[in-house]
């Protein structure tokens, strides 16, 4: 009986895998409800959740691939994998309004700008203190504190190491984190009680999560002003980073 | 037709992927340069065109939006099959790399909304609306 039942989910690897990754996101929905009162976006209690499943898997098959070494949760691995990953990516871009985009205007394009860059050196450089002295990695890991996303497309995208990729994941979801519990505390130093300094907010925080939850925290009526600027800043992470920063951290690192 | 949205969006990674590649060539880097980023841009451009001729059908639309909306959960997916064991080993960087993140993020945004001036709060937005027609308040919301 449990092997025709491993059976059936070893067979149907990528089904099984939806079910999996639903339960988790149900799972941290409620944790997100019920024990951060919607404090901490559901979305990234979930990421949370998948780098620390991963772990488990990691010592339980002393595997490089988390949880997809086991073989009944392989599925995992084709779900989050480059292909899919890329796929649904690029999807989310669909729901950029452009027209939208103008009424940020200058004010946003510079805060996009300084929120990609800014978040980039310090990840480089946090990277570069912690002993990495190769491009690829130090800049698959300043792409991660650009958000979760830029990260591993980066790191993906360059070939980078995967214990490299799951630090990039990392440190983007507890920049997330962070900006979704630390932004009620700053909101009156940094004067974040208008639209204009939300999407400049927006523009620099980037994690279209981190923000809408920082700013739903704050107060609720900034949330569209932040979301509008925060949802280019993905896109904008997975154009540069890849290209323009790689290629400038690669001049400076020689190799 | 759903599939028309679906095949639109292949389309477009494929397309990004493949330019990618090319430029990663021409750059003499051995990597895929900002592929996925193209096919956004290409795909937003896809969106406008089918905008202006009308061709936006929610079949269409609903092929695209249903990947999309997966995206979060694949992300999930894609956590859960990192090699986060050796990464542990690697220490505090996470922590680090993240909190001197947010802190020079927060001062930027302070430091640019005071360099651009002083703008209208969202209370006196509000209070000012309350004054004015429903018309206008309407207005202002979009």
């Amino acid at each position: 009986m449990g092997g025709m039942i491993a059976h059936t989910l070893e067979t149907n690897a990528l089904l099984t895998a939806f079910a999996f990754v639903g339960l988790v996101m149900a799972f941290s929905a409620l944790a997100s409800r019920y024990l951060t009162f919607g404090r901490i976006h559901g979305s990234a209690i979930a990421i949370m959740i998948g780098l620390a499943l991963a772990y488990v898997g990691g010592l339980m098959t002393h595997g490089k691939n988390g949880l997809a070494d086991i073989p009944m949760l392989a599925g995992v691995g084709l779900m989050g994998g480059a292909m899919l990953r890329d796929f649904a990516i690029v999807a989310t871009a669909f729901e950029v309004d452009v027209d939208k985009a103008r009424q940020a205007g200058v004010v946003g394009a510079v805060a996009l700008g300084f929120g990609t860059i800014l978040p980039f050196i310090v990840g480089v450089a946090v990277a570069y203190g912690f002993g990495y002295r190769d491009a690829v990695s130090l800049t698959t890991i300043g792409a991660g504190a650009i958000t979760y996303i830029v990260g591993p497309v980066t790191g993906a995208a360059l070939g980078a190491d995967s214990a490299v990729m799951a630090l990039s994941i990392a440190t983007g979801v507890f920049k997330a984190v962070l900006v979704m519990i630390g932004t009620p505390f700053v909101a009156k130093l940094i004067g974040l009680n208008n639209p204009r300094t939300a999407m400049v907010f927006g523009g620099l925080m980037g994690t279209v999560s981190g923000v809408s939850g920082g700013l739903a925290a704050t107060d609720r009526r900034l949330v569209p002003y932040g979301a509008l600027t925060a949802t280019f800043h993905t896109g904008l992470g997975c154009l540069v980073a890849p290209s323009l920063l790689y290629l400038a951290v690669r001049a400076m690192m020689g190799s | 037709m759903t599939i028309f949205g679906v095949a639109l969006l292949a389309l477009c990674t494929l397309v990004g992927a493949f330019l990618g590649d090319l430029l990663g060539v021409a750059l003499h880097v051995k990597a895929n340069v900002g592929g996925v980023g193209i096919a956004m841009i290409l795909l937003i451009a896809g969106r406008l065109q089918l905008q202006r001729r009308g061709l936006l059908a929610p079949g269409l639309k609903l092929g695209i939006e249903f990947w999309g909306a997966l995206y979060i959960p694949i992300v999930v997916a894609m956590a859960a099959t990192q090699n986060v064991v050796s990464a542990v080993g690697a220490g505090p960087l996470v922590a680090i790399a993240a909190v001197l993140t947010v802190v020079v993020c927060f001062v930027a945004v302070a430091v640019i909304s005071r360099v651009s001036g002083p703008a209208e709060t969202m209370d006196e937005i509000e209070a000012r609306e309350r004054g004015a027609p429903l018309s206008v308040a309407l207005g202002q919301v979009d």
